[in-house]
């Protein structure tokens, strides 16, 4: 096992958290009322909390990175390993809910199967996040009820957003190589497996929501192999921006 | 009642205030005492949520993730203390839309330190350790205000704030323990912030039209001059630990009075930004009113749902 497939699949990991992280970061301040503007942020914290354990982690062995910062902000923008889902942008406050919850039910999924691993650190991690993302999914998983069977103009909305950000679901599912080793090691989660048991656990809350599951086809993806829509380079630009201004300084 | 009636409630009710009694929100209370803390503590709770602006602007661009965290977690406490205020003020019989109306129409008031604009990472430290450092002052005494929700309120966002303006430092002191342009920025921030953290201790006493009444119902127990100069006495020392120079040539020590002499504030700035013309004032309700209308349809849906709910229970029970 090469130390740059546990570096890889960490950052895998962890570029979802920062991404995410990021994306949320942007609302605070402007949410549609003070309790989901407060709970955004906190799942944003929580989220920036997660990356920095993962890139510390992976900077105490990287050759190439010495910290959690550099991995950070000093990368490209082809280096960045997060799935497509999580860049997109913040269109209406029913993209945030719909983005959030077909995360989170994955995140979920993977961090209860992550406390497994062989990896001590992982598993530590793990077990902390775990807590925070299941609080997560219960305020996306509720939220997307409330707009779903809320008004005419929320369903509509909400069902819009589902559409939209449906066709980034499946590559939350495709393993990369670095998985695939991590995985024969029985450090990593064949993620491929959860698939099935996913569709139909955002299935099941979307009926309830009263809204149309889309259908499985269609699907896009490349941010787990670096190849990210074109949202990325402004996220990053923004992300950098004071890194990229000031180099090697401390703040 | 008579007025002979109010005039004997009134007499009770300042004696329970003389007697540093905590008024409680079922408790009587003169009219003038229940406006006076609507007006106090919704702008209070105003300027925490528009004070969430100014910062949660730098949110995307904090220079490190450990950076990012603490001012994510930072503006978070800004929204929660809001909250609490627009709670403690609604138990006075006002609503919390009836507060967000009056703010977005510009009938209540905020902090005007907030209208100024964060154009660079330094202005985060800045904010935190001038800003937050006068909103200490500002409410320390307040922990012990005469109405019971308030002054209880007051507690927690007080012990917030103060490690909110020990983070502040800490930013500013990274800075200028950096590099030359990394001080450069930091002394560019204190030039821009000075005065306005001045200004928010409000009007000279002279010029301060509520300053009497409050005193008296111990909702402010310190005058705004005595405020400011309090201010300034403990903050020119930790410039001088971050070596950074106080923007004000007539700054000097006092021995006579133990106290900083300082120059003449410019009260017409200070007037032009609360009336609405400072450089951000705009921007502010165009982000504050524009989230709130934006939202509507989510507020109306949680609502419906809510609604939908109770129904499908009733229906089951």
């Amino acid at each position: 096992m090469a130390n740059t497939d546990l570096y890889n699949y960490i950052l895998g990991i962890a570029d979802n958290s920062l991404i995410l992280g990021q994306r949320l970061g942007e609302l605070c301040g402007h949410g549609p009322n003070l309790e989901t503007d407060i709970a955004l942020t906190n799942i944003s914290l929580d989220l920036i909390g997660q990356t920095r354990s993962y890139y510390q982690y992976a900077a105490s062995f990287s050759e190439e990175y010495k910290t959690e910062d550099d991995i950070a902000f000093l990368r490209l923008e082809r280096e960045y390993r997060n799935v497509l889902l999580v860049e997109q942008p913040n269109t209406h406050f029913g993209f945030v809910i719909g983005r959030q919850y077909l995360f989170d039910v994955y995140h979920y999924m993977l961090m209860d199967e992550l406390q497994n691993t062989k990896d001590d650190t992982l598993q530590a991690i793990a077990r902390k996040c775990i807590k925070e993302v299941s609080y997560h999914k219960r305020f996306s998983g509720d939220w997307l009820k409330r707009l779903g069977d809320g008004t005419e103009e929320s369903h509509q909305k909400m069902q819009e957003a589902i559409n939209g950000l449906w066709r980034f679901t499946n590559e939350l599912f495709e393993l990369t190589e670095s998985e695939d080793a991590m995985i024969k090691a029985g450090i990593g989660v064949d993620v491929s497996k959860m698939k099935e048991h996913y569709y139909a656990e955002v299935s099941l809350l979307l009926n309830e929501a009263t809204l149309q599951v889309p259908e499985r086809k269609n699907f896009t993806s490349g941010g787990k192999k670096g190849t990210h829509t074109e949202h990325f380079g402004y996220i990053l630009s923004e992300l950098q921006y004071m890194q990229r201004t000031f180099p090697n300084m401390t703040w | 009642m008579s007025e002979k009636e109010v005039k004997n409630m009134e007499d009770i009710f300042e004696a329970r205030i003389a007697r540093d009694e905590k008024i409680e929100p079922k408790d009587w209370m003169p009219e003038k005492y229940r406006q006076t803390h609507i007006r106090q503590i919704s702008q209070h709770a105003h300027s925490e949520i528009v004070g969430m602006l100014p910062e949660g602007n730098w949110i995307t661009r904090a220079p490190s993730l450990r950076r990012k965290a603490a001012l994510l977690a930072k503006v978070q406490d800004e929204a929660g203390h809001g909250l609490y205020l627009y709670a403690a003020c609604e138990t006075l019989g006002i609503t919390r839309e009836q507060m967000y109306e009056q703010l977005h129409t510009g009938k209540a008031k905020y902090s005007s330190i907030f209208n100024y604009p964060t154009v660079t990472w330094a202005d985060i430290g800045a904010i935190g350790w001038l800003v937050d450092g006068a909103a200490i002052i500002n409410q320390v005494p307040l922990c012990n205000t005469s109405f019971g929700p308030y002054a209880r309120a007051m507690v927690r966002v007080c012990k917030e704030e103060s490690f909110h303006q020990r983070q502040g430092f800490e930013i500013m002191l990274t800075l200028c323990n950096g590099s030359s342009e990394q001080k450069a920025m930091a002394q560019d921030a204190l030039n821009r912030w000075w005065w306005p953290s001045l200004m928010m201790f409000g009007p000279t006493d002279a010029e301060s039209v509520h300053t009497e009444q409050s005193m008296k119902w111990k909702l402010k127990r310190k005058t705004n001059d005595e405020l400011r100069q309090q201010f300034i006495d403990q903050t020119v020392p930790q410039a001088d630990i971050l070596g950074l120079s106080i923007p004000d040539p007539d700054l000097k020590w006092n021995e006579k009075e133990g106290h900083y002499d300082f120059g003449a504030i410019d009260w017409d700035e200070f007037w032009q930004v609360v009336k609405g013309h400072g450089p951000c004032n705009k921007e502010r309700m165009d982000a504050r009113v524009s989230a709130w209308e934006n939202g509507t349809w989510v507020r109306d849906a949680a609502m419906a749902h809510a609604e939908k709910k109770e129904m499908k229970n009733r229906k089951a029970g």
